[in-house]
């Protein structure tokens, strides 16, 4: 069949709130149109990474194609595109709906609308999508589904009467998904004869074949031998194989033609060359005009990566190279810090990303990393007219020098019941927010919309608000641009030495707070000596906070008892253990542990 | 015993009885209370192992004999008698050796003290812990200061002529004068020998739910500065007394350092025997299992079995034998391998080099965990 029909093809994404069953429903879908059985299939077949499992959401894109026999008796291929389900992958979410024609709507039967479930709504309806509502997890003996179908039709907007009532966890009524799928989500259109145009949506990097490209076929066709550019970056090969996506697998085929999904190789080397949102056309008979919405993802939060043990280092920056193989938006460069020696400036797209991508060096290659406080990318406008982009705070010029600086900002729309409201506005207060409304949801429900500077919900915004709301509250941002702000670098001095790796930026507003609360914690992190030592947070030359880690005056051990020697010396090793652990800064060891320790200051 | 006149190597003697009355709340040593019936058969089993090394045991001069705990006096006069015949049976016991039989007021008898009078028991180490009995009460103990008195009075009586008292000092309430009071109340006993530990709050006891970090309760222990205060008029107030302190917490008068306890940090051989017991012979240790139903079975199987390497054995010189205050004889080996962290301990006033040996500074001693570490291989 070398031109499939059009017509017997779905192409859709499921799209959730963290934990209302994204890919439960996945897993089920894939099993019951028979592509794996389900003694082969291991549990949520699309997070293949251990990370993923872990944490329950879904990281990178995936995609899988199956066959379902519908009750009229016709075949339909179904391309299912799972989308990354956190608000650092924002963009990638987009390029995946934009590869899809529909989008399935999961929605917890008894948690209702989250303020998450309303961005990916929003992100859908923006693409033209049909929205499909499914109400999950009725077997949950809080399950209100009337309530929720009532709520999605009167904050979204959308009909949901007659939404499929399932749990995909029990199978019960995922049937009714299925026939929803043929009947309700509509079949691709595009011309397979028109110049070749087709979104990349994901890659992802083989030591044998080089990227994969995970494409959307808008218009034309592609095969084998195809010569093909990539219309942002500029990138041109020749197509070694088109496929689609088996579960877990590649498959190859004849070709692609518009309407389809699939994968293509080329020998491309590396992933840089197929930017997601890029659009591939034919060299020798390109289209006129690229797929609207490309743009480059750029890294939000910067943070310093360096190897504990210091003779790691090309270790790191190994490990580093082949991540990023597979993530474009991992960018790092070399740089050396006095405290930790040699590592690397490292920007991600968001502290998940920052997060996943630490576990990922230290579970996958084995790495030890000492990471230092995240920041964000401040634009600091010197008296001379240049402007810095500042992502290291060491590189803060002399204060003298510096007209003003500008931060970031977001505008985010949280989402609580209303009991909660009151903290909720205290938070946001506290995080420098700027309130720009409310509105009701429904008589329990409201959405407080904020402008917040980013460097504030960088490091533990999440959970406080997760904290305060008893896990009610759920939170969804958009960069929104810079304002100017006052802005000062605090340092830590550590018996009088400055250390490099603890200096970040701060509002001045709040620079006496988090001066103090870095001296508390840093005097409970770094062990007594025999002198003592003073630790001093600093703006300029100005001292703001001052504790004392007194001097070690004893350190015995107790009663050795009937001759146990090896217990005794495992006490010592543990001591000696813990000073190998250690950064000597002047004659000072400190842990590693106190420079992450830092990054949790509002531990409640 | 020795036919061919090859001198015979020496060894220590550590048996263990792990039983008490009832666990004391900070205690965190091998020991569990246990009934009547399960002490015969442990005394039994305990036995067995005894005579098994009888082949090898009468090729050794045995200079020392510890019975050490949990409670060793919990046991009758004559099931103690029984274990220390054994030994007799089994092993070559020199005339003078050090025989200690480890002891808790209210558990002591003018019986079982004629007992161990009659099977060369010469040494005495009663666990008093303070001379306050509240404070007595706080730790769990099964004995008020009176009680003691009686105890250390009847083995007095009996003849025992070498008396340990064990104190503790940064109990939970204890002031300062508390302290002193249990110091000068026990030294107008003149024992011959002081034990004087700080309580270090282990976890896993009881007092770590009460007094461990974040527990609620730390702060009823003495803060840092009574708690080295205490520690200072220990030192001082012994020292007066003529109490030499020839351990880091361990003082006795002239004459009187506990054999047993030096073999340790001297690393001579011993053999543990009993539940749980470790022992040291021909460069390798290792310990006796710690499962009571299976040694009472007889089992005698041994655990964390390690030949010492040669860098081993030189770590332990050092972090064993700088326990006692004369220090550590210098060999050409040592200064070779330690040059470095002599070098730099001494530059923290640490340590101290003179007269061929090493020993630490008063401040080396009370940092000594510190500086010993420092004496481990990295790596």
């Amino acid at each position: 069949m070398a031109s499939m029909d059009q017509s017997k093809i779905r192409n859709f994404c499921i799209i959730a709130h963290i934990d209302h069953g994204k890919s439960t429903l996945a897993d089920r879908i894939i099993e019951m149109t028979g592509l794996l059985t389900s003694r082969e299939m291991q549990a949520q077949v699309l997070d293949n990474m251990d990370l993923e499992r872990e944490r329950g959401i879904t990281i990178k894109a995936q995609t899988v194609r199956t066959v379902y026999k519908a009750k009229n008796g016709e075949e339909y291929i179904f391309n299912l595109i799972d989308t990354p389900g956190h608000v650092d992958f924002n963009y990638e979410v987009s390029r995946s709906l934009a590869a899809c024609d529909g989008a399935i709507l999961v929605v917890d039967a008894a948690q209702g609308i989250e303020a998450q479930t309303l961005a990916n709504v929003y992100l859908a309806l923006d693409h033209d999508l049909d929205v499909l509502p499914v109400i999950n997890k009725i077997d949950l003996p809080s399950a209100e589904p009337q309530r929720v179908i009532d709520e999605i039709e009167d904050v979204i907007g959308i009909e949901a009467q007659d939404s499929p009532q399932i749990s995909a966890k029990t199978g019960q009524n995922v049937g009714d998904v299925l026939e929803a799928i043929v009947e309700r989500i509509p079949a691709p259109a595009g011309d397979a004869q028109a110049p070749l145009k087709a979104l990349i949506f994901d890659s992802v990097y083989d030591s044998y074949k080089g990227v994969i490209v995970f494409c959307r076929i808008k218009e034309g066709t592609v095969k084998r031998g195809t010569p093909i550019r990539m219309m942002a970056t500029g990138a041109e090969a020749d197509v070694v194989e088109a496929g689609y996506f088996g579960a877990g697998q590649f498959i190859p085929c004849e070709e692609l033609s518009a309407g389809m999904v699939g994968y293509l190789t080329a020998s491309i080397k590396n992933v840089k060359d197929t930017r997601v949102g890029d659009t591939i056309t034919s060299r020798d008979n390109p289209c006129a005009e690229p797929l609207p919405g490309y743009k480059k993802v750029l890294p939000m939060v910067y943070c310093g990566m360096y190897p504990a043990d210091g003779a790691k280092y090309p270790d790191l920056r190994d490990a580093l190279e082949k991540l990023q193989l597979n993530d474009a938006s991992l960018q790092f460069e070399p740089e050396t810090s006095i405290a930790l020696g040699f590592g690397f400036r490292c920007g991600f797209l968001g502290l998940l990303h920052l997060e996943i991508i630490q576990e990922r060096l230290e579970r996958e290659y084995g790495l030890d990393l000492v990471t230092t406080a995240p920041g964000v990318i401040y634009k600091v406008h010197r008296t001379n007219g240049e402007v810095i982009e500042l992502t290291n705070p060491s590189n803060l010029p002399d204060p003298a020098e510096i007209e003003y600086m500008e931060e970031p900002m977001v505008s985010a729309e949280i989402m609580v019941t209303t009991e909660f409201i009151g903290s909720i506005m205290e938070l946001c207060q506290e995080r420098r927010g700027i309130y720009l409304g409310m509105e009701y949801m429904e008589e329990t429900r409201a959405l407080l919309k904020y402008d917040l500077p980013l460097n504030e919900i960088i490091y533990d915004f999440f959970d406080a608000l997760k904290s305060r709301s008893r896990g009610y509250a759920s939170f969804d941002y958009d960069m929104k641009g810079y304002v100017q702000a006052e802005l000062v670098k605090l340092d830590i001095l550590i018996n009088k030495e400055e250390v490099d790796a603890l200096s970040f930026i701060v509002h001045s507003s709040t620079a006496y707070e988090r001066g103090r609360k870095m001296c508390e914690k840093l005097k409970e992190e770094i062990p007594r000596h025999l002198f003592e030592i003073p630790i001093q947070a600093a703006v300029g030359s100005k001292i703001i906070a001052r504790e004392t880690v007194k001097a070690m005056r004893k350190d015995v051990l107790a009663k050795c008892y009937g001759g146990d020697i090896t217990r005794k010396k495992k006490l010592l090793e543990k001591q000696k253990e813990g000073k190998k652990r250690m950064r000597q800064i002047g004659n000072v060891e400190i842990p590693q542990k106190a420079f992450m320790s830092v990054l949790k200051l509002d531990d409640r | 015993m020795c036919e061919n006149g090859k001198k015979q190597s020496e060894l220590e003697l550590y048996l263990h009885i792990p039983f008490c009355v009832k666990k004391c709340a900070y205690c965190d040593f091998l020991s569990v209370p246990a009934d009547k019936a399960v002490q015969l058969c442990y005394v039994e089993a305990l036995k067995g192992e005894i005579y098994q090394q009888k082949t090898l045991g009468l090729n050794r001069r045995v200079t020392s004999i510890f019975v050490g705990g949990g409670t060793p006096s919990i046991l009758d006069g004559g099931q103690m008698a029984q274990l220390l015949e054994a030994v007799h049976d089994s092993f070559h016991v020199e005339t003078d050796a050090e025989i200690t039989v480890e002891c808790n007021p209210g558990t002591l008898t003018a019986d079982k003290l004629s007992c161990y009078r009659r099977q060369g028991v010469n040494r005495l180490s009663i666990g008093l812990q303070s001379a306050d009995n509240e404070e007595l009460r706080l730790l769990g103990r099964i004995h008020t200061y009176e009680e003691f008195l009686q105890s250390y009075m009847l083995a007095r009586e009996m003849g025992f002529e070498n008396i340990n008292v064990d104190l503790m000092s940064a109990l939970p309430g204890q002031t300062k004068e508390s302290w002193q009071q249990t110091l000068r109340e026990v030294l107008s006993l003149k024992p011959e020998h002081i034990s004087a530990y700080s309580l270090i709050i282990e976890e896993g006891t009881p007092f770590y739910h009460r007094f461990g970090p974040g527990a609620g309760e730390e702060r009823l222990l003495p803060d840092e500065d009574t708690e080295r205060q205490m520690y200072y008029d220990t030192k001082d107030i012994l020292k007066a007394e003529g109490y030499e302190r020839y351990e880091i917490s361990n003082y006795a008068r002239q004459g009187f350092a506990c054999r047993h306890n030096l073999g340790y940090w001297e690393r001579r051989e011993y053999l543990g025997l009993g539940l749980g017991a470790s022992s040291l012979t021909e460069g390798v240790r290792y310990r006796n299992h710690k499962k009571l139903s299976a040694y009472l079975a007889g089992d005698y199987g041994h655990e964390d079995k390690h030949r010492l390497t040669r860098q081993e054995e030189l770590e332990e010189t050092m972090f064993l034998g700088l326990r006692k205050t004369e220090g550590v004889l210098l060999t050409e080996e040592l200064l070779k391998v330690y040059r470095g962290v002599f070098e730099r301990l001494e530059q923290q006033e640490l340590l101290i080099r003179e007269n061929g040996r090493v020993r630490l500074t008063e401040l080396g001693i009370d940092v000594s965990n510190y500086a010993l570490a420092e004496f481990l291989q990295s790596g």
